[in-house]
């Protein structure tokens, strides 16, 4: 990536941005310029205002005071997605594509092009496929979009964008569902807009691949622009502390010795499912086991087997010592066994419904007294574990969707730990969610580890497994291929083991 | 996070304030009712006031099960259907059985015990090609709707199934026999209408019920046994649909293909005019309650003047049941702005 040696005029300014939703203010004052041909990443604590700076700049939200200007010239932004038509586009984390139509049909959908009244399906096509050559990307105008990945939809809403000749792009977290491999090519489609002259503006929690793909970073904190500068000035460890605004050095909480000899109060034994060839580990007491490989590796394959999420072929699971056969995920939860799944927006929490109800919906028979619900106990377990926790919300009577990502991540802790299970699996304890946040749930999983829980984490992101774990697992396509402890634990040795490189001989 | 904790403490003395969506229907009953006197004092009558609550009762506890089968995000189509059919072979197992139990008591139990049976059997078949078949719940009752129609057909040959008349007598206090003042069918809905407000608002089921209607997935992973839940719904359902057929069956001691048509429209819009939402995760049964007290008080009304026909009831059925919606639905816009 070469300096760029002067700065062409911004096409989208926002000045002196600020907002509040009521009577809660979310941005002071916050400025941020988008040139052409630049990658801007926008990165902040969850919370920090991010999204609502990207959706002011999309126009989804009124600026409550300050201005956006467009080439310059100040300009009041169409509202719901019409800035569109000026250029700007947001592309959602939840992608906006219909599901049932083909891609030729997403990407023209509602300007389609008609020759005497009737559709030019052959226009269409025609164009759909030249943006698709240009992107490189392998699918055909004619596929549905619901038999294409994630990474290949969020490529046709990019071309969707292209296609309507967008000049500013403002993707939310585009890379937080893609694999390694899926981000590799995202990165090869932004760099190709780049060069077109496309202004992309980018939210990620993963510093290093702001470090890799961005040309500028600006960093909110609190809703108050804390810096705009030159990635090359920049360091993730600097931007993480520039966003958190304190040290991180204890991001990981002092590792505790495991106790090798501790009883094993988990084994499986060749277990066998649709996704999982022939696993076998134990876990013991206190321990925190990580589980590593790349996605798709069958890590979550494993555990949604074990706790009666999904069926098993075969195999045999120790719990406690006592042969276990398949178990219901009652069954599971009451054997102490709870799986914390990694999407919480879909299977996690109930999005419209207050905290309350979520926080004892898995737990909920422990709440029952005489047939029916002691409320009261309800209560107190709300206000305990707001405090436990750290749930941070003026409003406890709001909808759990409304709530930032990381206090749903709390929130969801919150809701498996009501259960006083002896086993936690968590997958992706820190998907979404940002460093504050993150470094308390480590500190949270080594406290538990300490009180003599055992921990299953479930994760993809490298530093976390090495900087929590005892012991790691690596999967790779439904096998184990390695098992690491001590000084073997770290980035080059996990990812040979992930890769496929080096496989130990495990039976 | 201290200000949230003193909001929850804050919050001990019960919330009173009732929005204006949970307090919708009940205002629009009352209105009802006005109108209902302006047009003709003779409106709140003893007599009319406890005709129109036996003629909401069938409705009404056949609509307090579909709150269950909608909260956990299914519907049933079958249940208008299914009254037909199990009144039909209620009143076949009696007229059978005068000969060996005669005309007395007995007979009539064992028809309602067959009916339950039959309920129960019918809402299980529902739940469980919904649930193990995974087959829509719309096109399961669908399905099972028009089986239950042409069996009660089948059954009484293209006519209509009579009672044995002197079962019948014994049969007849059930539905017009009162206790402190109010007829029998009334008590049978008061009591459905309590134990379904108490297993939907304060016991583990009902939970489960609203949060399989609002997200499947999380209630599966939250260790919620969501095939059993849901089948248990349409089996709420069945009972509830054997409690109105036992309580209609005496009303005129006979069935037909043209008993209980249309039933399951009623008590579906019944559920809705409550503020049940239609797509599952969110159920009153109070409002339901009112919603069949609404649908019947409208005919009613009809029936006291000649400004509107009679014969258009269905036009201000329809009309009510949309503007219900539409009321609700701006409701909801109103609170998501004051907060957005």
């Amino acid at each position: 990536m070469h300096a760029e040696t002067s700065a062409p005029a911004a096409i989208i300014e926002a000045v002196n941005i600020s907002k509040s939703f009521g009577p809660v203010p979310v941005l002071f004052s916050v400025s941020m310029d988008v040139r052409p041909g630049e990658v801007h990443a926008l990165i902040g604590e969850n919370g920090a205002g991010k999204s609502t700076l990207m959706k002011i700049l999309s126009g989804f939200h009124d600026p409550t005071s300050g201005q956006i200007r467009l080439d310059g010239k100040p300009a009041a932004l169409p509202p719901n997605g019409a800035a569109e038509k000026l250029g700007v586009v947001l592309i959602h984390q939840e992608l906006n594509l219909a599901e049932q139509l083909t891609v030729e049909e997403n990407v023209f959908l509602g300007r389609e092009l008609k020759k005497n009244g009737f559709l030019d399906r052959a226009a269409m096509r025609a164009a759909v496929q030249k943006h698709l050559d240009e992107i490189g990307l392998d699918i055909l105008p004619t596929d549905r979009i619901s038999s294409l990945t994630i990474a290949q939809k969020q490529m046709v809403e990019i071309v969707k964008a292209v296609s309507r000749n967008a000049r500013i792009l403002i993707m939310d977290e585009p890379t937080a569902v893609l694999t390694e491999e899926e981000t590799l090519v995202f990165y090869r489609q932004v760099e190709k807009l780049k060069n077109s002259g496309v202004g992309i503006v980018f939210v990620s929690h993963k510093l290093n691949e702001v470090k890799a793909i961005a040309d500028r970073v600006t960093i909110l904190r609190d809703g108050q622009w804390i810096d705009t500068r030159s990635s090359q000035d920049l360091t993730p460890d600097m931007m993480a502390q520039m966003m958190v605004g304190r040290e991180l050095s204890d991001l990981y909480p002092p590792m505790q010795e495991a106790d090798v000899d501790a009883e094993v109060v988990l084994a499986v034994d060749r277990l066998c499912t649709a996704d999982v060839d022939n696993v076998s580990f134990s876990l013991r007491k206190g321990e925190i086991l990580g589980f590593s490989g790349l996605i798709g590796a069958g890590r979550t394959a494993v555990f949604e087997a074990i706790c009666g999420l999904a069926p098993m072929e075969s195999g045999t699971i120790r719990l406690f010592g006592r042969d276990v056969g398949p178990m219901t995920v009652a069954e599971a939860r009451n054997a102490g066994l709870a799986y914390l799944t990694k999407d919480r927006k879909e299977k996690g929490l109930l999005l419209n419904k207050k905290m309350q109800p979520n926080l004892t919906l898995f737990a909920l028979p422990k709440f029952v007294k005489n047939f029916t619900i002691d409320r009261k106990a309800e209560e107190d377990a709300l206000q305990r574990a707001i405090r436990r926790f750290d749930v941070r919300t003026l409003d406890p009577e709001i909808t759990v969707g409304k709530l930032s990502g990381g206090n749903q991540q709390k929130l969801l802790l919150a809701k498996i730990m009501e259960c006083d299970p002896k086993i936690v699996i968590i997958d992706e304890p820190t998907r979404g969610i940002d460093v504050g946040t993150k470094q308390q749930i480590y500190h949270f999983i080594a406290a538990l580890a300490a009180e003599g829980v055992s921990v299953v984490v479930i994760s993809s992101e490298m530093p976390e497994i090495i900087g929590i774990c005892h012991r790691v697992i690596v999967m790779r396509e439904g096998h184990i291929t390695g098992v690491l402890t001590g000084d073997h634990i770290n980035e080059n040795e996990i990812m040979r083991y992930a890769a496929g490189l080096k496989r130990e001989e495990l039976h | 996070m201290t200000r949230a904790s003193e909001g929850m403490a804050g919050k001990s003395p019960r919330r009173v304030s009732i929005d204006l969506k949970t307090l919708g229907p009940a205002i629009a009953l009352l209105l009802l009712c006005i109108i209902g006197f302006l047009l003709n004092p003779a409106f709140i009558s003893e007599g009319n006031l406890t005709n129109l609550l036996t003629r909401s009762a069938f409705i009404g506890i056949i609509a307090v099960g579909a709150t269950f089968v909608i909260t956990a995000g299914g519907i049933d189509l079958s249940v208008g259907s299914m009254a037909a059919a199990i009144a039909g072979v209620m009143i076949i197992v009696m007229d059978n059985a005068v000969e060996t139990l005669g005309s007395g008591v007995p007979t009539v139990l064992l028809g309602c015990g067959v009916a339950i049976i039959l309920g129960i059997g019918a809402g299980w078949v529902n739940g469980a090609l919904t649930t193990k078949g995974k087959i829509e719940a719309f096109i399961v009752t669908l399905g099972t709707m028009g089986i239950y129609r042409s069996l009660v057909t089948y059954f009484a040959d293209g006519g209509t199934l009579s009672l044995n008349f002197e079962v019948r007598g014994t049969y007849r206090p059930v539905y017009y026999d009162s206790f402190l003042g109010l007829p029998f069918p009334v008590w049978v809905f008061i009591a459905v209408a309590i134990c379904g407000w108490l297993l939907l608002n304060r016991t583990a089921f009902g939970r489960y019920c609203t949060a399989i209607g609002s997200n499947e997935a999380v209630a599966k992973y939250s260790a919620i046994n969501v095939d059993r839940v849901k089948t248990l719904t349409y089996i709420i359902q069945g009972l509830c649909v054997s409690f109105a057929t036992i309580i209609y069956v005496p009303r005129l001691g006979s069935a037909s293909a043209s008993t209980g048509v249309l039933w399951e429209l009623e008590a579906i819009a019944a559920v809705i005019i409550g503020g049940t939402v239609l797509k599952g995760g969110y159920g009153r049964i109070g409002g339901t309650i009112l919603g069949a007290l609404i649908l019947t008080t409208i005919g009613n009304i009809l029936n006291f003047t000649d400004m509107i026909s009679n014969y258009l009831n269905g036009t201000m059925q329809g009309l009510i049941i949309i503007v219900a919606v539409f009321l609700q639905r701006s409701d909801w816009k109103l609170g998501k702005s004051k907060k957005s």
